[in-house]
């Protein structure tokens, strides 16, 4: 597939988060101000676009090769969460700065299922290197602007007067609904398609 | 330990009251039928690997716990996503990367870290039964619910069971199509707390 409408796909028509409910644990503990969705975000892309890479790599040249299919699930979740805590060991150490924008959602990210199951879609769609690196960016691309515009919409609707028993999480949800339709509309867009 | 497997299900509910393990409470639960092969999936992996963490639980290491766990939960995973390929594919297919994506549920890795680790296996299985269950329920609600209306009917089965017809054919033809598409989930999702918060918090 043409790598501008994957990334057009990944990142607008099959939004990670509304449209494959993939990330929705981060989408709704860190959205609450618009500076965490931020971090949040950029740690998203830095973790996914690392994991893919090594995920790909692991399953071509490892588990590929070696018969060793079965064994997918766990290879996949111990190189992520081992990556997580590297990455974490490496800013503090390395990139202070950094770290102390970062480092309180990398502990998160481990336990994130879109960093996981971008790298199954990767396998099941059996994309390149390339295609999988392009797919991961776009992914974690559209994991950030829906969790950024998702924040902006929350900060608004801390002074707005809901009903007692929508108030929190429902609320948010209710948001969601219509952030996933007004995503709707981008599908057919280029010929793409859900 | 009654009292374990029926808290497992209405105070501790994974979903309703810790909001942990949206993703495929969304996902799969387009119908009834996924939300149910989905709901025993993770009921099987829960139990399981809370019955063989609190057997070991005097072996396995305090430092070492998060990697052993997280080892015993995705061996769980890999035998019910190999069984659900093997005997149902059909189903296999429509839940598709969300069986293997189960090792990441936080709920599961909670459990293993918060009771099973810390309490004898008659009760972990208990608590693992009760948690997976009142997973399984708002599941199979939500299925209910976005399969009634989006398709107006009810546990229909690809290539065996056409469904119950709930309503007419004039509904059929010209169904709530929004409610199997994405933002229906959310909708649905935020139906039943809203309700669980204003009859089950008094």
């Amino acid at each position: 597939m043409n790598l501008f409408l994957l990334f057009l796909s990944a990142f607008l028509v099959n939004n990670i988060v509304l449209m494959r409910f993939l990330g929705l644990c981060p989408f709704f503990g860190v959205s609450a101000k618009i500076e965490t969705a931020i971090g949040m975000g950029m740690s998203v892309i830095f973790v996914m676009t690392l994991s893919t890479i090594i995920t790909w790599f692991l399953y071509q040249y490892i588990l590929l090769p070696l018969d060793l299919l079965y064994l997918r699930t766990v290879v996949f979740i111990l190189v992520i969460a081992s990556l997580v805590q590297f990455l974490e060991l490496f800013f503090k150490k390395q990139i202070p700065g950094l770290y102390s924008a970062l480092g309180i959602f990398l502990p998160l990210i481990t336990t994130n299922c879109a960093i996981l199951g971008v790298a199954f879609l990767n396998i099941d769609s059996h994309f390149g290197l390339l295609s999988s690196v392009v797919f991961a960016v776009s992914s974690a691309l559209g994991f950030l602007i829906a969790l950024v515009l998702m924040a902006g919409i929350r900060e608004r609707l801390e002074n707005a007067p809901i009903p007692k028993a929508l108030k929190g999480l429902p609320i948010s949800f209710i948001t969601a609904a219509l952030m996933a339709l007004a995503f709707l509309g981008f599908s057919g867009f280029m010929g793409l398609s859900l | 330990m009654k009292r374990v497997f029926i808290d497992g299900i209405i105070k501790n509910n994974m979903v309703l009251v810790l909001a942990i393990g949206l993703c495929p409470t969304l996902a799969v639960s387009t119908s009834a039928y996924n939300a149910l092969g989905m709901g025993l999936a993770v009921i099987f992996v829960l139990t399981f690997s809370n019955l063989l963490i609190s057997l070991l639980r005097n072996l396995i290491p305090r430092n070492l716990r998060i990697p052993i766990f997280i080892v015993i939960i995705s061996t769980f995973v890999t035998m019910v996503d190999y069984m659900l390929k093997a005997y149902v594919p059909p189903l296999s297919r429509q839940l598709g990367i969300f069986v293997p994506l189960i090792v990441v549920n936080c709920g599961i890795l909670g459990r293993a870290e918060g009771y099973a680790y810390k309490h004898p296996p008659h009760y972990a299985i208990m608590d693992g039964l009760g948690i997976g269950l009142g997973f399984a329920i708002i599941l199979f609600i939500m299925g209910t619910i976005r399969e009634i209306l989006g398709q107006g009917i009810w546990l229909s089965i690809p290539g065996v069971f056409p469904g119950f017809k709930v309503f007419g054919e004039a509904f059929t033809n010209s169904s709530v199509l929004l409610m199997i598409l994405p933002p229906g989930g959310f909708l649905a999702i935020a139906l039943l707390m809203g309700l669980y918060n204003h009859f089950g918090k008094k």
